[in-house]
């Protein structure tokens, strides 16, 4: 009991009348009011200008566009051909998501159920392509790809976003396997099930939650992934970041609202992944399984 | 640190929301005393004890020491030394580190800290694990360093919330004995919180036994044990028996009971009245297994042996459970008959909530 | 089958049972064998590649050349300006946040689906919004111009300023959430026992919890630091790709894709790989210098 007295929540502690400690008196607050309060402001001008922009008929010098249409989604739609550009994106994300959990649920099994030889080797081959940025290996994984004609396909790019996503299914499954108790299985097979029974009918229905945050934090990753998608993509194999960034790169050619537009329709289909991600899983699982890392050290 | 005469806690109280985790506690605890704060999980012990160390504000109610509030005080402001249920010993630093630390913040000079901090080391007989880091000690050795590092500063109290809980049963008799002996050794003022009421009893001067976060009764060892105030008392001080019963007369002091047709007299706890639906409650030890005609028809039904004893679980007719010790050597299906001592019958009143009753395999809820 | 097989097998498939092998181990060969052929395999590939010059002149000829040429050999410096300054930054705005943050509160939940919001967003998008944001008509130099603390815009994008502002707001979440989890870790009896020990706020907090958090910084400033070493789109888009923040990355990718020179970018992807692992050797050394055992949280 002792241990969560501090842990309660300010509701919680919100009654506590004469003896409750003014929060501002912490020198914590003060300093975490700043920092949060400049990220902030910086964070909604970076996501504002843009959102302003994609609704402004013309804007130059004043603080807002001088009138406001939605025209530019219109045109973006058909400009950079964002119909055709959704559905690669949705087509490479489940892909990369169906693989990337029939791969690394197994593995990531046979790693939270085993100890053998080579355990910490494997661990770190599964660790490496999350903790090694995508632009160092995605420069010889394409230079490969190109090799075998894969790349500039949409199946050299599935190919591509699996390298950090199989990793990435072991690693949060590891521990989420881990605090199953193993005896249910013995449990089950005691009472009689095939080990095919102990897959479907005790593991299977146990697994789904954690395999759902799994897929949920995949398919975010994947939506959002530059670098490999970019070294990897050919033109009609392009995912919606990579096509906002050519449209980026090479503006002058087109209007910049109609590219404002674009990145306010990529913001919200992150947004969406991204609320009902949270549903699913705590945000720290969001950046990498330091946990485990930390564990086996 | 000097002693001091009295701490007085005054209507202690404190909620969540709604919830009422602790009701009203007042306690008067005099310099020197061991007091042992007794209940199940959630009782309100340990959020008392948490009052107590400035850990958790209250949310009512005052704590005075010697006449002055001190409720308001941080809790690295009371000097109060705490021994933590899972010890909270600082990993990073060694056996030593842990037990000096208090006097580093307290900015004893280095001389004599280490003078003090040797002789808390030797105190709990762990001079030569003194440059080991915690994880590299066994529980029991783990739960001397907590002690060592609440007691070297000498505080004017010291909270101990479930120490053994986390030990095994051998080493918790060995280690039960050893706070004792500091206890002696030091005299230093102890709140210490248990679930356990064989600890409670063992240790403490006085208890008090919390439900619900109310007080239910306050006393000493010998008061709690042999007049437990309820029956929610008397099932937590091992009264195992406790059969609904009907009151036929009552004598000042006496009352005159009828259980599943059979007479049987009882100490008259609550003032009951004839007519009045009440339980009664007897320890296993008190309850005879009679030759004569009287006492209470009963059929064995489990009997366990205990070397010595038997522990039998025998039904009467009414289908009741009584539970009791004896030397006879029965047998399931038995027939017995069985009696206790009017002054080892304790007669409560029934119309108390249902909730009242402990569960009912141990008194004593044995944490895992 | 002729007895003395019969005999061997058995006592194998003992001996490996012992060590913890069995048929279960066969689950992780599809994930093993697929990181093998793309992670491993390239990752070799590259290596053997960027030994074998475009332009022939020997084996280190690409290595040579990198850091003959002063333009290619900066990039590398350029790069580390960037990253370092960024990681501690992001590292350091961390501790007192996630020190604030790390007990359930109302709004929690908000915070940190805002604060996760630009790891999602990505470079590319926040590169744009800095674009617009901290241009010269942009609101933030128009709001420093209306409280009067600049006459002349400020210069914030297409140099290094506006690569190193994207470094941040895509890094901090980051490191937000990292220093978090590792604080979240930290058994909060820790503290309350220092504290009934007299251990007042600071002291708690230069005691306690700053000795058992450190090895988490460290890694937390390995990552944050690795992420921004690589930093690619916004250099592009926000910074001065050909002068200020030709960082490394560009060059590799410009060497391999734009100049079709396969072996040199290999060579230099090699080099930044060899760089970052420097960088995380030398701070993972300093982290063996410290406890890193457990911290009696939740694990």
């Amino acid at each position: 009991m002792a241990a969560d007295v501090l842990t309660k929540s300010p509701e919680e502690q919100g009654t506590s009348g004469p003896n409750r400690r003014s929060p501002l008196r912490k020198p914590a607050t003060w300093v975490a009011v700043v920092v949060f309060g400049f990220f902030f402001l910086n964070l909604a001008g970076v996501v504002g200008v843009p959102v302003a922009d994609s609704f402004g008929t013309r804007w130059f010098t004043s603080w807002l566009p001088e009138g406001w249409t939605t025209r530019w989604y219109g045109e973006a739609w058909h400009e950079f051909g964002l119909g055709q550009v959704f559905w690669t994106t949705a087509l490479v994300s489940l892909l990369v998501v169906a693989i990337s959990v029939v791969l690394g649920v197994p593995a990531a099994y046979a790693l939270a159920r085993r100890d053998f030889p080579g355990h910490r080797l494997v661990l770190l081959l599964f660790l490496l392509p999350i903790l090694v940025p995508p632009l160092t290996y995605g420069i010889p994984l394409a230079t490969v790809l190109y090799k075998f004609h894969l790349a500039g396909t949409l199946s050299g790019v599935v190919l591509a976003n699996l390298v950090p996503s199989v990793p990435f299914v072991v690693l949060t499954m590891t521990p989420f396997i881990e605090q199953i108790d193993p005896r249910i299985e013995a449990a089950a097979r005691m009472c009689g099930a095939r080990t095919w029974s102990v897959l479907l009918r005790v593991l299977a229905p146990l697994l789904v939650p954690g395999i759902l945050a799994a897929s949920v934090l995949v398919l975010v990753r994947t939506v959002g992934m530059f670098e490999l998608t970019f070294l990897t993509a050919g033109p009609d194999s392009q995912t919606l970041v990579v096509a906002l960034y050519y449209a980026v790169f090479s503006a002058g050619i087109r209007t910049q609202q109609s590219i404002d537009a674009m990145a306010v329709m990529y913001t919200l289909s992150m947004l969406v992944l991204l609320v009902i991600a949270l549903r699913f899983v705590n945000p720290t699982q969001l950046v990498t399984r330091v946990r485990e890392e930390r564990g086996r050290d | 640190m000097a002693r001091f005469d009295t701490l007085r806690l005054e209507r202690v109280s404190r909620s969540y929301g709604r919830h009422r985790a602790l009701h009203e506690l007042e306690l008067e605890i005099s310099g020197g005393e061991f007091v042992a704060l007794l209940g199940p999980s959630g009782c309100g012990k340990s959020t008392a004890l948490n009052c107590l160390a400035g850990l958790l504000p209250l949310t009512g109610g005052a704590i005075l020491l010697d006449g002055t509030r001190i409720d308001q005080l941080a809790p690295e402001r009371r000097g109060f030394g705490m021994v933590f249920q899972n010890y909270a010993l600082f990993p990073h630093m060694s056996v030593r580190g842990n037990v000096a630390f208090g006097l580093r913040m307290a900015r004893v000079p280095k001389t004599e800290a280490a003078e003090r901090t040797d002789r808390a080391l030797e105190l709990v007989h762990l001079t030569e694990h003194a440059h080991k880091r915690p994880g590299q000690l066994s529980g029991g050795q783990q739960q001397r360093v907590a002690i060592a590092r609440a007691v070297v500063l000498e505080p004017r109290l010291v909270l101990m919330d479930e120490p053994l809980s986390n030990l095994d049963a051998a080493l918790r008799l060995e280690m039960r004995a050893e706070i004792k002996r500091l206890h002696r050794q030091l005299g230093l003022t102890t709140v210490y919180v248990t679930h356990d009421q064989e600890e409670a009893l063992s240790l403490a001067d006085r208890l008090v036994v919390l439900r619900d976060g109310r007080t239910q009764q306050i006393g000493t060892p010998e008061e709690v044990y042999g007049r437990p105030a309820n029956r929610y008392v008397a099932g937590f001080m091992g009264y195992r028996t406790m059969l609904d019963a009907r009151v036929v007369a009552t004598d000042s002091s006496r009352a005159q009971l009828e259980i599943a047709g059979t007479r049987l007299t009882g100490l008259d706890r609550d003032g009951t009245r004839a007519g009045a639906v009440v339980v009664a409650a007897v320890r296993p030890e008190d309850i005879d297994v009679t030759t004569g005609p009287d006492g209470l028809a009963a059929r064995v039904e489990v009997v366990e042996y205990h070397g010595r004893e038997l522990a039998v679980r025998a039904v009467l007719p009414d289908g009741q459970l009584v539970h009791f010790r004896t030397r006879e050597r029965l047998a399931p299906d038995d027939a017995v008959r069985l009696a206790a001592p009017a002054d080892r019958v304790l007669v409560f009143t029934a119309d108390e909530d249902r909730t009242a009753e402990p569960a009912d395999d141990e008194p004593a809820v044995t944490a895992p | 089958m002729s007895a003395p097989t019969t005999g061997a097998r058995p006592a194998l498939r003992h001996r490996l049972a012992e060590r913890g092998v069995d048929r279960t181990l066969l689950l992780l060969a599809p994930g093993v064998v697929f990181l093998v052929l793309l992670f491993c395999y390239p990752f070799l590939y590259g290596l053997q590649l960027s030994f074998q010059p475009k332009d022939g002149g020997g084996p280190l000829a690409d290595y040579r050349r990198f850091f003959e040429d002063a333009y290619l050999r900066g990039t590398i410096w350029t790069t580390l300006k960037l990253a370092v300054p960024a990681a501690l930054i992001n590292c350091l705005a961390a501790v007192p946040v996630a020190f604030r943050t790390r007990r359930p509160f109302r709004g929690r939940r908000l915070l940190t689906t805002l604060l996760v919001m630009p790891i999602t967003l990505g470079t590319v998008l926040t590169a744009e919004g800095l674009l617009g944001y901290l241009g010269p008509n942009g609101w933030l130099n128009k709001s420093l111009h209306a409280l009067g603390l600049v006459d002349q815009p400020l210069q914030l994008v297409h140099n290094y300023w506006g690569v190193l502002a994207s470094l941040l707001i895509t890094g901090f979440p980051f490191a937000y959430l990292l220093t978090l989890s590792y604080l979240t870790g930290i058994d909060p009896s820790l503290e309350q026992a220092a504290a009934t020990l007299g251990a007042g706020r600071l002291h708690r907090f230069r005691y306690i919890t700053l000795p058992l958090l450190a090895p988490g910084l460290a890694i937390t400033f390995c990552l944050s630091f690795v992420l921004a070493f690589a930093v690619f789109p916004s250099a592009q888009l926000v910074g001065d790709p050909r002068g200020a923040t030709h960082v490394i990355s560009i060059e590799a990718y410009q060497a391999a894709f734009q100049k079709f020179d396969y072996p040199l970018g290999s060579a230099i992807a090699m080099v930044m790989a060899a760089v970052m692992l420097a960088v995380v050797v030398l701070v993972l050394a300093w982290r063996s210098l410290l406890y890193r055992g457990s911290t009696g949280g939740k694990g």
